[in-house]
């Protein structure tokens, strides 16, 4: 049976970039657990026979010709933003490096 | 951790060396991988996007046609397999600059697998396989603000530009190299210059290293010698010049060196490099935050590239380099040895794109490896990058082929055209670099020479026209270099008759 | 009847006749949104002014003798998952409170084209997750037939819309059941639609490969002139079908006059038994009846693989989600929420999706990042896509025998509101019958099928067909309509008349 601990779901917390508090990771992990448990069933239900489906329809080479379409304004484009500066959006300080 | 480095001569007394490259390039399509939007560089801030590169709630990517043809292509010029059916896959991570948090990229299906590339060195031929090459999308512009430096560290916020978001980039991955002792920063190096020739000659990408739109990942460890293993690898992030990658690899081999000989372990993570000093420092270690949950973009369908789609397009392909390289030597009468030489220096385009402009052969090799190599040298940058076009080498060379020029006073074209005085008409105006071919002025120049070498003036006048040669060279020091020779012979040997 | 009673082909002749006005009967439903939404709460956002101005556009169109489409004038309500310019679209979230989108979803572009005022934009569970519409961050939306059951979900406010008679049609998005199941506990009928028929562009993805949008309207006929409407081929929606969906209008006149000679119909074996409601039992079983009573030939038909569709749904969907999530990070749009100190991007992110999402989201995110982790990919994922397998071939399998498969479309009536908020698990029970449907693709229709013996509220019953045969669910469940006479009536609402 899987068994998924308050840590873990921390650390999932953290990757999916969620402050859980302590109080809704109390509450978050038995809950996950409950249904982790309820779709283990399909572990190893079907073998390496049966092709995996990642789209329901089987369609192949869906393209774009190279034409250029209007887009947004840069108004538009910033018209949602919390922040804005030089017409560019503003985020506080980035700690990581890019990757 | 240690950080003495070892010499390199000493390193390879006791360690293998692998390296690898990942090689990222911005495709020249007119629009993004996924959207309509303007794939060009330099507009004003978040003026070339739509809801699609910009991330907006809803919206839908749609592959872009050309950049898979480009992706193809690229392939089959790097001797890969092109791939009957693969997907595009999300990887996953959050980072400022990335609209959706997670980059469309291709994961376990690259379209391009199994190539590879043969590089010289020194008449040496190497081998380097390429694993794969995908396509995916590039991030946005990040500007940091305050801090002492305007870099990330110690920034007070950054403002992002997403312009440059969805702008479609091609990976191309190799596989470990080894066996390249001493030669590894040399072999690294002809790698990228001959990557870079190959896809300028696909016309797929502008591979300007110094604007971005070609950039190396260099990956490198060591290995006890002779063990025929693989050691732990760092990977040297953003390596964008010819010059920087030989130097990253031989600094990562000295360094890795300094770390092993103490006794310690290498650890693996991401460095920087820094182009003023040739050195890298520490960066993002490698750790579960690189648990990138890839899966397979559900918004996209496969892409399942035709055989007689492909057939095309290999059909299609320009000549090979090396066939290309061997029919120019011809072409050109150009010794093997200097022929290496250009190829070394990455002149090969440039020198046949100057003799499309009208220059002979041996005048454009002149220019180009003699003249501006030295420059490029001096100044640390590819011969290509130094901001002298084959068509003003070749407009240079006419004036000399005409007499309006002398090779001298070329030189001093050159000086001006790479201290940006302007073009070659206004080099040449404002540093008053014409010929003087006006009589009057010539006469008396040539009067002077007479006047003071009587002996050579009566050998003239016997007959012994080569003896001019003597009168025409005082002329030409006392002008400056600016005479012209032919009409100061004849002048000499009109007054002499 | 007052004029809110009416149909939407009615109210197509009323308007042809010039009986009404689309400004009479759009204030019409206005009136009753204020007179009745405060209890229903079915809308998170009402344009009065705008619907009126595209109504008395219409008016102006049609004296003109220009109405864009049949159903020109006819006013319509939005799901508040689907873009609109100028009108907010929050999902249901607080982490898109107010925003404003800067472009239309193409089904909104469609129904503007076609000259339909938009009423409003409709209450849902947030982001789509859920079954009841409790999990909306704006307040649940109440079941107009009894004000303290839940109204289905996650499209719960499109359904209310539609049967407390606020609005003749409604945009539903359809991912797991929440067009089907709303319709079945609100007496109305909801349509699935193949899978890529509809365009997804401008839908705010829940799972890319699951979702589709679809009608929520009183009749069949109305869902089938909707569903011409808003289907059809869009090169913004990478998944979107080249063959269209046709004749679904003529199929559904067709069926109206209640003949089934001919038509194979299967009862799904395992969708019944045990969990399954006595009362909804026995209505579904009146509908099979009728079914056979109109000429159909009805046999039961087994789909063994559908016992595992709710566990490929609970792992394919966080899987997805949680990547299609990641774009609310507070930095282009949205809320953001930064906490004291001197917060780093990171800690801004955190901070306003812990504060900006609700329990259930978070729960799928978590859920969804798990299953695409590194070491569970496979066990979770890659099995839960093998399983879509399995339901497709059963699918197949069903469909060699038969025309379409019928279920129930709800294993119960609308359970009172709250009642199993604690309990993800009973909730996820909810879309038993209506999962598979979205796992391989293939259309789906609710229809009422009477109310329930023991507590008066509605019964649906769910169609099945192949992929693109959506043209088969209008004709049978026309026909099945017709003959279970109507469901829905406003003196049987609880909410005023
Ligand atoms: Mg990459
Ligand atoms: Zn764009």
């Amino acid at each position: 049976m899987p068994e998924i601990t308050r840590d873990e779901v921390a650390h999932l917390a953290d990757l999916a970039r969620i402050d859980l508090s302590d109080a809704e990771l109390d509450h978050l992990a038995p809950q996950l657990q409950v249904i982790l448990e309820s779709v283990a069933s399909i572990q190893g239900l079907a073998g390496d026979d049966v092709p995996a489906t990642s789209h329901p329809l089987p369609m192949t080479n869906v393209f774009r010709e190279d034409v250029v379409v209007p887009g947004l304004t840069p108004e538009q484009a910033l018209s949602g933003a919390p922040a804005v500066e030089e017409q560019r959006f503003s985020v506080p300080r980035i700690l990581g490096d890019e990757q | 951790m240690s950080e003495t480095l070892v010499a390199f001569d000493e390193v390879l007394e006791r360690y293998d060396p692998a390296f690898g490259l990942e090689v990222h390039v911005e495709l020249n399509t007119n629009t993004k991988m996924f959207c309509g939007c303007p794939a060009t560089f330099g507009g004003e801030p978040n003026s070339q996007v739509c809801p699609t590169c910009l991330g907006l709630p809803g919206s839908m990517p749609v592959v872009n046609a050309k950049a898979v043809e480009s992706a193809i292509r690229i392939g089959l010029a790097l001797n890969g397999s092109i791939a009957e059916w693969c997907r595009f896959a999300r990887k996953n991570y959050f980072y400022p600059d990335m609209p959706k948090n997670f980059q469309t990229s291709q994961y376990d299906e690259p379209i391009v697998y199994d190539g590879y590339l043969d590089v010289e060195v020194e008449g040496e031929t190497y081998r380097v396989e390429i694993e794969r090459a995908h396509m995916e999308e590039d991030t946005g512009k990040t500007t940091h603000i305050g801090g002492a430096t305007g870099r990330i560290h110690g920034a007070d916020y950054s403002l992002v530009d997403y312009n440059r978001a969805g702008i479609p980039l091609i990976e191309i991955v190799t596989r470990p190299i080894i066996g390249t002792g001493a030669k590894a920063p040399l072999v690294a190096k002809a790698y990228v210059a001959a990557l870079r020739e190959i896809l300028l000659g696909l016309g797929v990408s502008d591979v300007r290293m110094d604007q971005g739109s070609m950039r190396c990942d260099v990956n490198l460890s060591l290995s006890p010698k002779d063990s025929g293993e693989l050691g732990t690898r760092t990977e040297t992030k953003n390596v964008n010049s010819l010059r920087s990658v030989e130097r990253a690899v031989r600094f990562e081999m000295s360094r890795h060196a300094g770390i092993l000989d103490a006794g310690e372990a290498i650890f693996q993570e991401t460095r920087h490099f820094h182009e003023d000093t040739g050195t890298t420092s520490a960066g993002r270690p490698k750790s579960d935050a690189d648990d990138y949950r890839y899966f397979p973009e559900p918004d996209l369908v496969p892409v399942a590239p035709a055989r007689e789609w492909v057939e095309e397009l290999r059909a299609s392909l320009p000549e090979r380099t090396a066939d290309k390289r061997a029919r120019l030597q011809v072409e050109w009468g150009y010794s093997e040895l200097e022929m290496r030489d250009v190829w070394a220096a990455g002149a090969l385009s440039l020198i046949e794109a100057t003799v499309a402009e009208g220059a002979s052969a041996q005048a454009a090799r002149k220019w180009w490896m003699a003249e501006l190599s030295r420059s490029a040298n001096d100044r640390g940058v590819e011969l290509a990058e130094l901001g002298v076009t084959p068509v003003q080498v070749a407009e240079v060379q006419k004036l000399v082929d005409g007499g309006s020029l002398t090779d001298k006073l070329a030189r001093q074209v050159f000086e001006g055209l790479l201290a940006g005085e302007g073009t070659v008409a206004e080099i040449i105006d404002a540093r008053g670099l014409a010929v003087v071919s006006d009589d009057g002025a010539l006469g008396a120049a040539v009067d002077e020479a007479i006047a003071a070498q009587p002996a050579v003036a009566d050998k003239i006048r016997g007959g012994n026209q080569a003896a001019a040669g003597a009168l025409i060279g005082a002329v030409m020091k006392s002008t400056g270099g600016k005479a012209d020779a032919k009409r100061v012979r004849e002048l000499i040997l009109e007054k002499l008759a | 009847m007052s004029i809110i009673e009416k149909t939407a082909a009615e109210l197509i002749d009323a308007l042809a006749a010039g009986e009404t006005t689309s400004v009479e009967l759009t204030q019409a439903h206005l009136d009753r949104i204020a007179a009745v939404d405060g209890d229903v709460h079915a809308f998170l956002h009402i344009d009065a002014e705008g619907a009126l101005s595209q109504a008395a556009a219409s008016d102006a169109r049609r004296a003109d003798g220009n109405a864009l489409h049949a159903l020109d004038g006819v006013p319509i309500a939005v799901k508040d998952v689907l873009t609109t310019t100028g009108l907010p679209t929050t999902c249901g979230s607080k982490i898109l409170e107010g925003w404003i989108p800067p472009y239309d979803a193409t089904v909104v572009k469609k129904i503007k084209a076609a000259g339909l005022p938009i009423l409003g934009k409709t209450n849902m569970d947030e982001f789509a997750m859920g079954s009841s519409t409790e999990h909306s961050a704006y307040g649940p939306t109440k079941n107009p037939w009894k004000l303290d059951r839940i109204p289905g979900g996650s499209g719960g406010g499109s359904a209310a819309a539609v049967a407390a008679f606020e609005a003749p049609l409604a945009l539903g998005t359809d991912t797991g059941g929440s067009i089907r199941q709303p319709g079945a506990v609100t007496g109305t009928v909801g349509v699935k639609p193949t899978y890529g028929s509809v365009s997804r562009y401008g839908l705010v993805a829940l799972a890319n490969s699951l979702d589709q949008v679809g009608p929520v309207t009183r009749t069949v006929l109305d869902s089938a002139l909707l569903h011409e409407l808003i289907g059809g081929h869009d090169p913004l929606d990478s998944t979107s079908t080249t063959t269209p969906v046709t004749g679904l209008v003529d199929a559904a006149r067709a069926g109206a006059t209640g003949d089934l000679k001919g038509v194979k119909v299967g009862v799904i074996k395992e969708l019944a038994g045990e969990g399954w409601a006595p009362d909804v039992m026995a209505k579904f079983n009146e509908s099979v009846d009728l079914l056979t009573k109109l000429g159909a030939d009805v046999v039961e038909v087994s789909t063994p693989s559908f016992e595992h569709a709710m566990a490929a749904y609970y792992l394919i969907l966080p899987a997805e989600c949680s990547s299609n999530l990641a774009k609310f990070d507070a930095m282009r749009y949205g809320l953001r929420v930064t906490p004291d100190g001197d917060p780093s991007a990171e800690d801004v992110m955190k901070a306003s999706r812990d504060a900006g999402f609700g329990d259930e989201v978070k729960r799928r995110i978590i859920l969804g990042t798990y299953a695409l982790s590194s070491g569970y990919y496979d066990a979770y994922y890659g099995q839960a896509q093998k399983i879509r397998t399995l339901i497709i071939e059963d699918f197949k399998k069903a469909f060699e025998q038969v025309d379409v498969l019928v279920s129930p479309t709800s294993p119960s009536t609308a359970f009172p509101l709250g009642a199993k908020l604690d309990d993800p698990l009973a909730m996820y029970m909810q879309d038993l019958a209506t999962i598979p449907a979205n796992l391989a693709g293939t259309p789906g229709i609710s229809i009422p099928a009477g109310v329930s013996d023991v507590d008066g509220l509605p019964v649906g019953v769910q169609l099945l067909a192949p992929v693109l045969e959506d043209a088969r669910l209008y004709r049978v469940g026309a026909a099945l309509e017709a003959a279970i006479g109507p469901v829905l009536s406003i003196d049987k609402l609880e909410v005023a008349r």
